[in-house]
């Protein structure tokens, strides 16, 4: 039930918020685009540069249900194991980037953009404790 | 982080995640020539999402190959009666033109009025409305677009109370 919530609760939210959003504003590595996914789960270790997946640009072009539903990517940075071979046989990225929808795999410089060393993690600021960072 | 540096989107050479040096980035399009032509925002990607497609600016796809026909809900929930803040309007319309119902429900709400024990403390771990709002979709610090309606506009009706604390109005 939503019903017992008092003030000095709210009061001690309202003082959280405000300290999580500041930690945000100063503690941030990088000024990325609100949104954009770092995927460095194996890349870097296979000795490619990370993966910068740009939420902006795709979401212009497809809803969230396209991705998150239709093919299944969960929505949790770090939790869908995409391999190269998968992207290949058109699953994760390569449902769409076959060819057919948008240029495919053997575009390695498009998707290979990250600066080394960076983790897998959602970028871009205004940020709260997000899944991302489990 | 538009609250602390000003609104303006960042070449992708100088955004911290893009490597310069990475042969592919100048190929990219930045983000300030697609997004700039969009309604303007005062936070995340600076951009109203929600009246950028009302208003027929972008037209994303609804699917790839499914031919189901999307699932869509038009009614506002009011979550949070009892607080300090003002009370938060949750609006299926908005979801649902970007969303799937499979998105949310069951395992981040129960499709209940009232069933779930929502807290602004879970929101800001990345809970709840959390694990878009302040990742993907427009940031917490938005505070009044989620608190959105004055306490003195439903006080003292009965209804919301018997509703175990969330008032349904009829569909537009
Ligand atoms: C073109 C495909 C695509 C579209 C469209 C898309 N996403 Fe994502 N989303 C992804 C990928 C890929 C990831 C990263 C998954 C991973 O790291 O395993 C992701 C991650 C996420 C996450 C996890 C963030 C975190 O903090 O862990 C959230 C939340 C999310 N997306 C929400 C959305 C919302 C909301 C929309 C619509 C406005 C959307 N996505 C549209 C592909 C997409
Ligand atoms: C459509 C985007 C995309 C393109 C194009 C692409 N990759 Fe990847 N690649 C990914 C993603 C996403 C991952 C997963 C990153 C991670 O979590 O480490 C990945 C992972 C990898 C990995 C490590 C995992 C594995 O399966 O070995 C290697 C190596 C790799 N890519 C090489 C390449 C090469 C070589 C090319 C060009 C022939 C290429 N990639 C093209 C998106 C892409
Ligand atoms: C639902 C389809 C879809 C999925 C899934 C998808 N993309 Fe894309 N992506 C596109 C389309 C369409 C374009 C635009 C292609 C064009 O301009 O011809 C694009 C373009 C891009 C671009 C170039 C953006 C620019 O500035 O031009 C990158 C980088 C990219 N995708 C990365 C990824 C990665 C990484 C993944 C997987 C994690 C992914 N995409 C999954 C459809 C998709
Ligand atoms: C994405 C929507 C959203 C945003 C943005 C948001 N909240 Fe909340 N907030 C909620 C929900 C949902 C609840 C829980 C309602 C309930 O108790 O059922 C809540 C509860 C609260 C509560 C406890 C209940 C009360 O009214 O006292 C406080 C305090 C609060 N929020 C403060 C804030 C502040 C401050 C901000 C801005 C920094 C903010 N919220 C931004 C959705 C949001
Ligand atoms: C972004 C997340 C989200 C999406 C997507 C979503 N819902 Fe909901 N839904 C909610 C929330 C939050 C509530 C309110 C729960 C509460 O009051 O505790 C709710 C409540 C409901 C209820 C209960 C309403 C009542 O009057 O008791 C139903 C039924 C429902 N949703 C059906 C759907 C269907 C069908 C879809 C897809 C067309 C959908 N929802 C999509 C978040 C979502
Ligand atoms: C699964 C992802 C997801 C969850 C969970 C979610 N939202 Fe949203 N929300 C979105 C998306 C996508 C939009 C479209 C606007 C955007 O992306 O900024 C949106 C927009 C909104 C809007 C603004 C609509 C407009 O007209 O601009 C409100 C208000 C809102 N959400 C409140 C909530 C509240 C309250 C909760 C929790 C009860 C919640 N959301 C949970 C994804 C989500």
């Amino acid at each position: 039930m939503t019903i017992c919530r008092g003030f000095r609760q709210g009061a001690n939210v309202v003082a959280l918020a405000l300290l999580v959003l500041a930690i945000g504003c100063f503690a941030l590595p990088a000024w990325a685009e609100y949104a954009d996914v770092v995927l460095n789960k194996r890349a870097e270790k296979e000795g490619v540069r990370p993966v910068v997946f740009p939420h902006w640009f795709h979401r212009i072009r497809f809803r969230c249900k396209v991705c998150h539903a239709e093919l299944g990517f969960k929505m949790r940075v770090g939790a869908n194991d995409v391999l190269m071979s998968d992207i290949i046989d058109g699953k994760f990225c390569g449902a769409c980037h076959n060819n057919e929808i948008a240029w495919g795999p053997e575009r390695c410089d498009l998707c290979h953009t990250g600066k080394p060393g960076l983790p897998s993690g959602i970028y871009g600021g205004h940020e709260t404790g997000g899944p991302g960072r489990w | 982080m538009g609250n602390c540096v000003g609104a303006t989107w960042l070449p992708l050479e100088d955004d911290g995640v893009h490597d310069p040096l990475a042969p592919g980035v100048r190929l990219l399009q930045q983000p300030a020539e697609a997004l700039g032509r969009l309604t303007p925002d005062s936070a995340g990607n600076y951009v109203r999402w929600v009246e950028a497609l009302d208003k027929g600016e972008i037209k994303p796809r609804e699917a790839l190959r499914s031919k189901a026909a999307p699932r869509f809900r038009d009614d506002d929930i009011l979550l949070n009666l009892k607080g300090g803040m003002p009370i938060v309007r949750f609006p299926h319309r908005a979801h649902t033109l970007w969303l799937d119902c499979s998105n949310c429900h069951d395992h981040l709400f129960k499709a209940v009025a009232g069933a779930n024990k929502l807290s602004m403390f879970a929101i800001l771990q990345g809970e709840q409305c959390g694990v878009c709002h302040g990742a993907v979709s427009f940031p917490l610090t938005e505070c009044t677009r989620c608190h959105s309606v004055a306490r003195s506009a439903v006080n003292g009706k009965p209804a919301q109370a018997a509703q175990g604390g969330a008032l349904v109005p009829a569909a537009k």
